[in-house]
This record gives structure tokens, C-alpha cells and sequence, in this order.
């Protein structure tokens, strides 16, 4: 059996593989039309609904001349009559050359990898892995930056449940960051990424203080929504929801190259008046999602 | 008076010694004993001078395969096994736990394919945190002290 492409996780990918889609990405920025995926089709498979995700990959796709089917809604797929995830995929691989699939549940994308003769892209597997999102942000960070190494990286907000810093954390693993985590004690790192870092020989500081004096030193700001169900002392939630608020009255002090990432949605963590700071970047981090995606969809085919 | 001896001797067979008691059942279960027609004996709360007592069985006529034994690790890494032939013991030998440990223990993430699809479990031993147990799919940490087994 031919090597399996797919991309299920970020931590499967080695520095040299991410400065190689990275490049890719360039690429695609300058001529995002081509034709690479001419006659090709492409499986977008939504088993739990994510729009922001699925445009993104499905212009991707588009802009590089594949075809695409697939589902949005799972309500109308044979999931719900109680087909296996395995069936599933296996009929869906007799009609298009990737899949690319989201799941609710976490290792789907990886026992899907192992079942399918095609390649699987990861679009998030539950609260596991989402390495796509991963591989856009790190494109921003090298976009903005001209480079991955050596930042300072602060990471703001639920980094308790947040799936994107983790990754974030493991991808950067390659590139010698220091990290700042600024967060509320109850959703503070948890110690198995601190001891991924110590393993790893990365520097990390943590914060519970949110302020323009913290800030001061990044490179990287990148906010993450304190979302009040995570709490299990609601009094807490009321201390704290107030404090992981960025402003842009705490960005006089910041570095000239600093720019302030966010995954998107955001509710109320990013004030409305850093939308016009020239730090602001969170939507052109979305737009690079499509290029990174591009990138990702060539590399897992082998073009 | 030779403890074994409070169960019968077999004349070919397998015989697990030195079952910790609160185990004895995961056992059966895990080597399917309940489903066999040869003779299996059984002692249970036996008084033992390592353990303060312990379970024993004795299959007869039923010679296991080392993964179908190792599977035993991950409830009862202690086990003695003795393998006889003509009444005599031919082989001992302890269990060693598999890695990866495949279809035997059920992840404790209710939000893991594993236990949404009919599809068979896959753990990975630690190398760094002993006792622990990593599910292959959703990457969910359990200590192998405390696993239900599927």
C-alpha cells in the first residue's frame, strides 16, 4: 500500500514540513487560481457543522479547479440512520481523491486515516486536534514576523480547554519560542503542556495580570475567548471575565512588529477599537487560512 | 500439604497462579473460559504466603497463545503460568504487557471513536509515566490500575 499522506495531527509534522508548506502557502498567496487540482475531486465531510472551516477548504479547492462534494449537515447523512463512520468513508473514498472531514468525535479523523485508501485531512476531530488552523496560524506568525524562530509568543485567555494554543505549543516546539501564558487560575496550562515544554526545552512564563506592561514584549499576542461554561465557580467567571479583555488602550507600549492573533469567533475579548490598530491581524489570519489550506490540500495529494 | 493440591491436578493444560482475588473474574472473562468445554477449575480466597490469598485456575487441555496471555497483563501483571504436560510443568513463564495493548481495554473518554464505532481499542504504554496508558485515538491518559476492560 502507497504511503498515507493524510494530515491528522500536528505533531506529526517536522520543522522542515512546516517551512515546506509555509513556502507552499507564499505561493498560493501570489497565484491563488491554478489549475493543480484539474479533474480531481474533492470530499468535504461535516459531520458536526463548522461553515467558517468548510468555506475555506472548499475555496481552497475551487481555486485550485477540484470539484467538491460532500455534506454540511449531518442531520441529512446516513450517520443518522446509524451508518458507521468507517462505511462512511469507505463509499465516500470510491468517489473523490481526499477527504476532508470534521468530526465531533475525538480520533475520528485518525481511524478514518487508517481505513481509507485516499488521503484525510483533519478539519478537527472534537476537542483533539484541528491541525489546519494550526498551520494558518503559524502562517501568520512567518508572515508577520519573516520568520518562526525564536519569538516571544503570548498566549491569552482559556488555555485550559483551548485546543489551537496547544497546538500552537507542539508546532513551535521546532522553532525555540518563549512563551507567555496569561490566563485566569481556572483555566490556567495545564501541567502536561508546561512539562511538554520542559521536555522540549522551551521557556515559558505565566501571568494571571493582563496589561499593557506584559504586553510589552511580544511578538506574538495571540487571544483566545474565557468562554463562561468552562467555569465551575461562576464567581470566579464574574472576577475574571472582565480582566482577559484586550483594548487598545494596552497597546501603547507594544513592540512595531507585534501583531494580535485570535481564531475566530470572537465575542468580547478583543475590544472593537483594536480592529483599527495597525497590530490588529485576525482577519487577515482567517485569509490565510485559504492559502495555507490550498498548500495543505497539493501536499496531502502529493502535487 | 502442597497448596495446588486443593485443586485438582490436570494431566495437560494451563495453569495461572497467584491471581490477585479482585481479579480473578477480569480473568475469566478476558480468556474466555466461560465459553469453554474443557475442564477449567477454579480456587478462589486460596491462602497464599506472598499475596494472603489469591486465585488459581487450571484449564485442561488448553494451551493459550503469548498474546492471547500477555493480554492478562493489563489486569494481572503477577500471574504465574505454568504450561503442563503429563502432569509434569514443562515451561513457566510470566506475562509481559503488550504495547500497543489492542481490543482489551476501554477508553475512558465517552468522546472517543473508540467507543462510538464498532471497532476494536488501541492503547499505547507509557515510556515516561509508568502505570499509564495512552488511547492511540484520542490520546486520553488512564492508569492501567484502574482500566475497565472492553
Amino acid at each position: 500500500m502507497a504511503e498515507n499522506r493524510s494530515l491528522v495531527s500536528i505533531e506529526s509534522l517536522s520543522r522542515e514540513k512546516i517551512l515546506s508548506l509555509i513556502h507552499r502557502a507564499e505561493e498560493f498567496e501570489k497565484n491563488p487560481n491554478s489549475k493543480i487540482l484539474d479533474g480531481k475531486i474533492v470530499a468535504t465531510l461535516f459531520f458536526e457543522p463548522s461553515t467558517r472551516t468548510r468555506l475555506s477548504f472548499e475555496t481552497a479547492a475551487n481555486r485550485l479547479g477540484a470539484k467538491v462534494i460532500g455534506f454540511a449537515d449531518p442531520k441529512i447523512t446516513s450517520g443518522t440512520k446509524g451508518e458507521t463512520l468507517k462505511d462512511t468513508i469507505m463509499m465516500v473514498q470510491n468517489y473523490a481523491d481526499v477527504i476532508v472531514m470534521r468530526h465531533y468525535l475525538e480520533g475520528a479523523a485518525l481511524y478514518a486515516s487508517e481505513v481509507a485508501n485516499v488521503p484525510i485531512i483533519n478539519a478537527g476531530d472534537g476537542a483533539n486536534q484541528h491541525p489546519t488552523q494550526t498551520m494558518l496560524d503559524l502562517y501568520s506568525i512567518y508572515k508577520t514576523q519573516g520568520t518562526l524562530d525564536n519569538l516571544n509568543v503570548f498566549l491569552v485567555g482559556d488555555l485550559k480547554y483551548g485546543r489551537t494554543v496547544h497546538s500552537l505549543i507542539m508546532a513551535l516546539r521546532h522553532f525555540n519560542p518563549t512563551f507567555h501564558f496569561i490566563a485566569p487560575k481556572e483555566l490556567a496550562m495545564p501541567d502536561e503542556y508546561k512539562t511538554y515544554c520542559k521536555e522540549h526545552g522551551i521557556t515559558y512564563v505565566e501571568h494571571e495580570d493582563f496589561n499593557e506592561d506584559i504586553i510589552a514584549e511580544a511578538d506574538i499576542l495571540y487571544m483566545t475567548r474565557v468562554q463562561r461554561e468552562r467555569f465551575t465557580d461562576l464567581m470566579e467567571y464574574e472576577r475574571v471575565k472582565d480582566v482577559y479583555i484586550l483594548k487598545a488602550s494596552m497597546l501603547s507600549k507594544a513592540r512595531e512588529n507585534m501583531k494580535i492573533l485570535h481564531p475566530l469567533p470572537r465575542v468580547n475579548e478583543i475590544a472593537y477599537d483594536v480592529d483599527d490598530v495597525k497590530h490588529a491581524y485576525y482577519f487577515q489570519q482567517a485569509q490565510n487560512g485559504l492559502y495555507a489550506r490550498e498548500a495543505i490540500i497539493c501536499d496531502v495529494l502529493n502535487l | 500439604m502442597n497448596q495446588e493440591l486443593m485443586v485438582a491436578a490436570i494431566e495437560n493444560g494451563t495453569v495461572i497462579d497467584h491471581i490477585p482475588c479482585n481479579k480473578l473474574f477480569e480473568v475469566i472473562s478476558l480468556l474466555g473460559l466461560q465459553a469453554m468445554t474443557s475442564t477449567v477449575m477454579i480456587g478462589y480466597n486460596l491462602a497464599s504466603g506472598k499475596m494472603g490469598s489469591k486465585s488459581l485456575i487450571k484449564i485442561s487441555d488448553r494451551f493459550f497463545s503469548d498474546e492471547e496471555l500477555n493480554r492478562l497483563a493489563v489486569v494481572a501483571p503477577n500471574v504465574n503460568l505454568s504450561i503442563i504436560r503429563n502432569f509434569e510443568v514443562v515451561e513457566k513463564r510470566q506475562v509481559e504487557m503488550p504495547s500497543p495493548i489492542v481490543g482489551v481495554v476501554k477508553c475512558a473518554n465517552p468522546k472517543c471513536i473508540t467507543n462510538n464505532e464498532p471497532m476494536r481499542t488501541r492503547f499505547d504504554v507509557s515510556e515516561k509515566k509508568e502505570g499509564v496508558i495512552r488511547c492511540h485515538y484520542c490520546g486520553r491518559e488512564q492508569l492501567v490500575d484502574t482500566v475497565k476492560l472492553v
